[in-house]
């Protein structure tokens, strides 16, 4: 009977959150848009072609062709589902379609470019989660542990001195010691030789993910170096999130240690030891499930700064790139799809923590 | 008799067998809520270290004419004066030959030296970097200032109207927070001012209204919080049974109780929102090249990143400054945070 309760209000939040995206989308689509408004129609003319005309009559033309000039309301119906090129009789444009128009930085369509960098810092975002998370709560949970004592100290100046560290300051001092001064760990994601290889027709690429497609080819050669140009990267990324994740779990763990169960359980003579393993981390993790999602939004705002220090080819040097040359009609298309994998990343989180924590499938 | 009565000392006052404490005239001066604050402050070493260097840095901006004279008095102190045009950077200590600032009185006594020499070296392009981190502290102050006190009014405006109405009005703004609060902070703010820049020309204004068009919604949510559960209150209940305005009862009564400590903690976000601006900067989307702003600096170094052990200097002072910036209002920030949060209070040690 209560696990039949338990089932459907869960459903029911599901549900209430379910409808509320449709909001949230539209919403962010038209803010994009609205962005995308203060650039010129010649300008906006690259979500459909290739080539912004030069002389005065093509650019007329092709205004007028897809509808540059129309009412806000029209052209944005056009953007969200695309339009027919007359000549030719196809589709062009429409960002439902995942046509997010032509990168001029980038030579291609937004969406290739975004396909073709999507590995690399699908690689790199794997590769600093596993440290970031497990690290970070272990920290937060050796400080609250030891609160007001040595480690609890360490850990908070530790922690100030992470988050006053902006990405960009940290990684360049980062490549001047380990990578000017000794050369050990390069910036950039493969060394010459290894490009080559991977590039070659005998390398297999199952994921275009190189560490892995290295271990799948059975070249631990090509996997170490491509592990030695992740190190950077990686390690600036996690020092600036571990800051963060040690503070949520620290004061999360310090307000459960103050429950009344706690007291209980520690008048009823367990071991300390007990005490905090059965019953307050496993309270005091239920809010730093949250962070799951701070964590996407960390890695997506880090990668950005973080690739473009140690010119690392993934969407966040790519982004800042087409931000730093004015590319607009990328850099729009490029954050459409941050905020599209933001809302995805929060809807599970949230349903996580619903599932994780009774008290809010009721709010 | 009645002499002796005014000038013997009031009897410290008795609740249940506990004398009340009688408050000094700092404490009746300032009201209890700011003694405790101030107190808490200046009792911690960690939040003591922060205002020393938040102290630090307004000097530095307020004497900033002083410290780094610009060449005339006519240019614009914002543009770092170039020694030349020359690509390669210069260390520290290398002799200052065109475009040279006056003296200042200081210097001599420093230094030892009759004439300028870039004490921390030039960037690429000859820009001096001691001045740009002189200057680089009052834009810092600047935007800082700037950018919190108008998210924060965006925040109250919105949070206010949201809590204290609440109901379909609630419903919508909610929904608009829940839209910006969608983006991933950086990026968004990174777009609107790559698209604002050919517009508008590079200056700090790109940047500035790209962070506060992203940095409202927390304030607006914590004030929304604030006021719903300060809306419950007696007083509030009393106001409105005398016949008290919607808006004199939300000005006059609701905000003063529900922001205080909102307020507080906002002010000390400059910190985080001069990283965020340095990091636009960085990126390419902020000041213009030479304007005196320590991502700017930074941001010149992104051309050597493979011999950074030659060319230390163009990260480590800018990012020095950036760092200490960022540390002070932080370490103020924490031990504030801990003061004001009423479920921190009696944690057991």
């Amino acid at each position: 009977m209560a696990a039949a309760s338990k089932e459907t209000t869960m459903t029911a939040y599901i549900i209430r959150r379910l409808l509320l995206l449709p909001i949230t989308v539209t919403g962010v689509t038209l803010l994009i848009f609205a962005m995308m408004q203060v650039l010129s129609p010649v300008e906006r003319s690259a979500l459909y072609i290739r080539d912004i005309p030069k002389n005065d009559a093509q650019v007329e033309r092709i205004i007028r062709q897809y509808g540059l000039d129309r009412p806000f309301v029209v052209q944005y119906w056009t953007w969200l589902v695309g339009t027919r090129n007359p000549e030719t009789g196809q589709r062009v444009g429409g960002v439902l379609r995942g046509d997010l128009g032509y990168s001029r930085t980038g030579n291609q369509t937004v969406k290739e470019l975004i396909a073709q960098r999507l590995p690399a810092t699908v690689e790199l975002a794997l590769w600093s989660m596993i440290p970031i998370i497990g690290v970070g709560i272990w920290l937060g949970i050796q400080a609250a542990v030891h609160h007001n004592q040595l480690p609890d100290q360490a850990a908070r100046v530790f922690a100030i001195i992470g988050y006053s560290f902006p990405t960009f300051v940290f990684g360049l001092l980062v490549l001047m010691l380990l990578y000017a001064k000794t050369g050990w760990f390069p910036p950039g994601r493969l060394s010459d030789w290894a490009d080559i290889v991977v590039k070659s027709a005998d390398f297999k690429r199952y994921t275009q993910i190189n560490t892995l497609d290295a271990l799948l080819n059975l070249r631990f050669d090509i996997f170490l170096d491509a592990l030695r140009h992740l190190v950077l990267p990686t390690i600036t990324l996690c020092y600036i999130q571990w800051a963060l994740l040690l503070k949520i779990t620290r004061s999360s763990m310090l307000e459960a240690m103050r429950q009344d169960y706690v007291r209980t359980a520690r008048s009823k003579g367990l071991s300390e030891k007990v005490v905090i393993n059965r019953h307050v981390r496993k309270n005091a993790l239920i809010p730093v499930a949250t962070v799951g999602g701070l964590t996407v939004v960390g890695l997506l705002n880090g990668v950005v700064i973080t690739e473009t220090v140690f010119n690392y080819p993934g969407m966040g040097s790519a982004l800042a790139r087409a931000a730093a040359s004015l590319d607009v009609v990328t850099t729009l298309g490029f954050v459409l799809f941050n905020a599209t994998l933001l809302i995805v990343a929060n809807l599970i989180v949230d349903i996580l923590y619903a599932f994780l924590d009774p008290r809010v499938r009721y709010q | 008799m009645t002499a002796e009565a005014t000038t013997a000392k009031p009897r410290p006052v008795q609740v249940g067998g506990y004398a009340l404490r009688e408050p000094g005239r700092l404490e009746r001066f300032l009201g209890p809520e700011w003694y405790r604050l101030l107190r808490g402050l200046v009792t911690n070493p960690l939040s003591v270290a922060g205002m020393v260097l938040l102290s630090g840095f307004v000097l530095i901006a307020l004497a900033a004419p002083v410290l780094a004279p610009p060449i005339s008095p006519r240019a614009d102190p914002y543009n770092i004066p170039r020694d030349g045009f020359s690509p390669e950077p210069k260390p520290p200590g290398v002799e200052w030959k065109r475009n040279v600032p006056p003296v200042p009185f200081w210097y001599k006594t420093v230094t030892g030296k009759d004439h300028w020499v870039h004490l921390f070296g030039t960037a690429s392009g000859q820009f001096d970097i001691y001045y740009g981190i002189v200057w680089g502290t009052r834009t810092a102050l600047r935007v800082g200032i700037l950018v919190v006190l108008t998210t924060l009014v965006i925040g109250l405006v919105v949070g206010s109207l949201s809590g204290y109405y609440g109901g379909f009005i609630d419903d919508v703004l909610q929904r608009i927070t829940e839209i910006f609060m969608a983006f991933p902070f950086l990026l968004a703010a990174l777009t609107l001012a790559a698209v604002l820049v050919p517009r508008m020309g590079r200056s700090i204004w790109p940047a500035v209204i790209a962070l506060i068009t992203f940095g409202w919604m927390t304030y607006a949510r914590v004030i929304r919080g604030d006021i719903l559960s300060v809306k419950e209150r007696d007083f509030v209940m009393a106001a409105r049974v005398l016949g008290a305005k919607d808006s004199r009862i939300l000005l006059r009564h609701v905000l003063p109780n529900a922001v205080f400590s909102t307020m507080v903690l906002a002010s000390l976000d400059i910190g985080a929102i001069v990283l965020s601006f340095a990091a636009l900067s960085f990126l390419g989307v902020g000041t213009d090249i030479g304007y005196a702003d320590w991502g700017q600096l930074i941001a010149f170094a992104r051309a050597y990143i493979l011999n950074l052990d030659q060319y230390w200097y163009i990260v480590l002072f800018p990012g020095l400054a950036l760092l200490l910036f960022g540390l002070a209002w932080n370490l103020v920030g924490d031990a504030l945070r801990d003061i004001l949060d009423p479920k921190l209070r009696g944690v057991r040690g």
